[in-house]
């Protein structure tokens, strides 16, 4: 069902290229809104919810930051039906944990059209802002890349997106193709029905070849896969332990951050801002007398334990926490290595697709008979 | 130095296995004082977060007992313990806490004399490999 439109843009006409389709969908009435990531007035680039096919002018959906997981904004927008089509152009981590806010009835992928954009990684928002007033754009980050570089200025692309090794969604209805395309060219894919209805509506053909893609994204995601595998063996070697953990964890102030911006951080209130964790003075001078003293704020391990419990199934591995901890915590692997071991258990991959029931939902009467090891 | 006698906190299903204990009891099948039981509703209700709780606090193992498959009083809250076991075993794993300090075993209510082989054989084998490497890793700090 898979077809491609080459399009060719000019240089520093990207955006005026993207913004042309974005508008016919705007235009056709193929959908009501689109959320695609924007230029603001301030230079900041967030998503951006466009209703008026005139106001497209300021897309920018390949600038390498991702200041917020657009699945929460997304799940936001489509958890109750709002009667309209909506676009959302999202990178493939966003979609992964988008699959999963579906499964679990936090949002509703029925009306509409996911526009899926291939990622060669983000830079943490300073460190976009920083280069981006030396002159980074989206073209100057995409040629590089394509080229196989993605560091400029001494700064990279964040851990978690150097080990990512899904820069392509396997779920959506169009996809923008930058890897394996041509200088100067981006390819626009539709995936299923939706997506050649939406390719019709934006003028586009759909009748060109793949070209290099499938090489090129192969060799990106071995490159990534090994990258993956180095760190997790690292991890695994190096924090082993509940005081390594702890280590780890050492700088943590239990702010929360990690779990605010976490995607698939999925409880609408958290256990550890309610009455459960609030303790009396009576209770925490119990706790010190045990020891003769005890760390505060309390329950730091716990609060990342319970964490990896609760997302280990669901973790996408964009690696948002890392980006918002304000003491520069070693989050990304911790809990992309809990997702590993979690999602190898059950044969589970977090976003894969639609069709898969999330680990802890099923059960059956026949099954994982060595975790008890005893049979009647 | 004393032998070391490990602290294993045990939530035992209100329905099989703590009825279990009571029937070990009252046939004074003995077992252990090792094991500190907290009855629950369910094997099913026990949150990861009770079990992470008990070993960071320094229990050497934990034992979660509920029905056999199939017996739950609540028809399938066994089956929810038992996934959500094998998922904690992975986390708990990967720093240093095994699948050997860490059970779930079923126990039906009349299976006292299971109770009291669980129980020795889990106080046995922790005695064994010795205390939790969390409560080493305090003491040292």
């Amino acid at each position: 069902m898979s077809n491609f439109t080459t399009v060719s843009y000019k240089k520093d006409e990207l955006n005026k290229e993207l913004a042309k389709l974005f508008t016919a969908l705007l235009e056709q009435k193929t959908v009501d809104g689109i959320m695609v990531p924007c230029r603001q007035p301030s230079g900041t680039v967030m998503q951006t919810l466009i209703t008026d096919p005139a106001q497209t002018a300021q897309v920018d959906p390949f600038a390498p930051v991702v200041p917020v997981s657009s699945a929460k904004l997304a799940s936001s927008l489509t958890a109750k039906p709002s009667g309209k089509k909506i676009a959302l152009v999202m990178r493939s981590c966003e979609i992964r944990a988008l699959i999963e806010l579906v499964k679990l009835n936090q949002a509703n992928l029925d009306d509409t059209l996911l526009i899926a954009q291939d990622c060669f990684g983000r830079f943490e928002n300073n460190d976009f802002y920083a280069l981006q007033e030396s002159g980074l754009t989206a073209e100057s980050f995409l040629q590089a890349a394509q080229g196989g570089t993605t560091a400029t200025d001494g700064k990279d692309i964040t851990e978690a997106c150097s080990v990512c090794e899904h820069p392509v969604s396997a779920n959506a209805d169009i996809r923008l193709c930058l890897i394996g395309a041509d200088a100067g060219t981006f390819v626009v894919e539709s995936v299923s029905e939706k997506g050649e209805k939406a390719i019709s509506d934006m003028g586009l053909s759909g009748s060109d070849s793949e070209g290099k893609r499938a090489d090129a994204l192969k060799t990106l995601v071995a490159a990534r896969q090994e990258a993956f595998n180095q760190k997790f063996t690292e991890y695994q070697e190096n924090i082993n332990s509940f005081q390594a953990l702890e280590e780890n964890m050492a700088k943590c102030v239990n702010c929360y951050n990690c779990r605010v911006s976490c995607p698939v951080c999925y409880c609408k209130e958290c256990v550890f801002v309610t009455d459960t964790f609030r303790h009396d003075g009576e209770q925490f001078l119990g706790w010190a007398q045990h020891k003769g003293n005890l760390k505060m704020p309390t329950d730091t391990v716990f609060y990342h334990m319970t964490r990896m419990t609760h997302i280990g199934n669901f973790c996408v591995g964009c690696g948002q926490c890392t980006s918002a901890c304000p003491n520069d915590v070693n989050l990304t692997m911790a809990f992309r290595s809990a997702a590993k071991v979690s999602q190898d258990r059950f044969d589970y991959e977090a976003g894969r697709s639609l069709d898969e029931a999330q680990p802890l939902t099923v059960f059956h009467d026949d099954e994982l008979v060595e975790v008890t090891g005893q049979v009647k | 130095m004393s032998e070391f006698e490990p602290q294993i906190v045990a939530f035992f299903c209100n329905w099989c296995t703590f009825t279990a204990a009571d029937l070990a009891g009252t046939s004074r099948l003995a077992y252990p004082p090792n094991i500190k039981i907290v009855r629950v509703m369910c094997s099913g209700m026990v949150d990861p977060k009770y079990v992470i709780k008990a070993f960071l606090n320094g229990a050497d193992g934990v034992l979660i007992g509920g029905c056999w498959p199939g017996d739950c009083h609540y028809i399938n809250g066994n089956l929810k313990a038992r996934r959500r076991v094998a998922h904690l075993t992975e986390i708990l794993k990967q720093y240093g806490i095994g699948e050997d300090r860490f059970w779930l075993r079923w126990i039906a209510a009349s299976e006292g004399t299971m109770l009291q082989e669980v129980a020795n054989e889990m106080t046995e084998k922790i005695k064994a490999i010795g205390p939790s490497p969390i409560k080493t890793q305090q003491e040292a700090a």
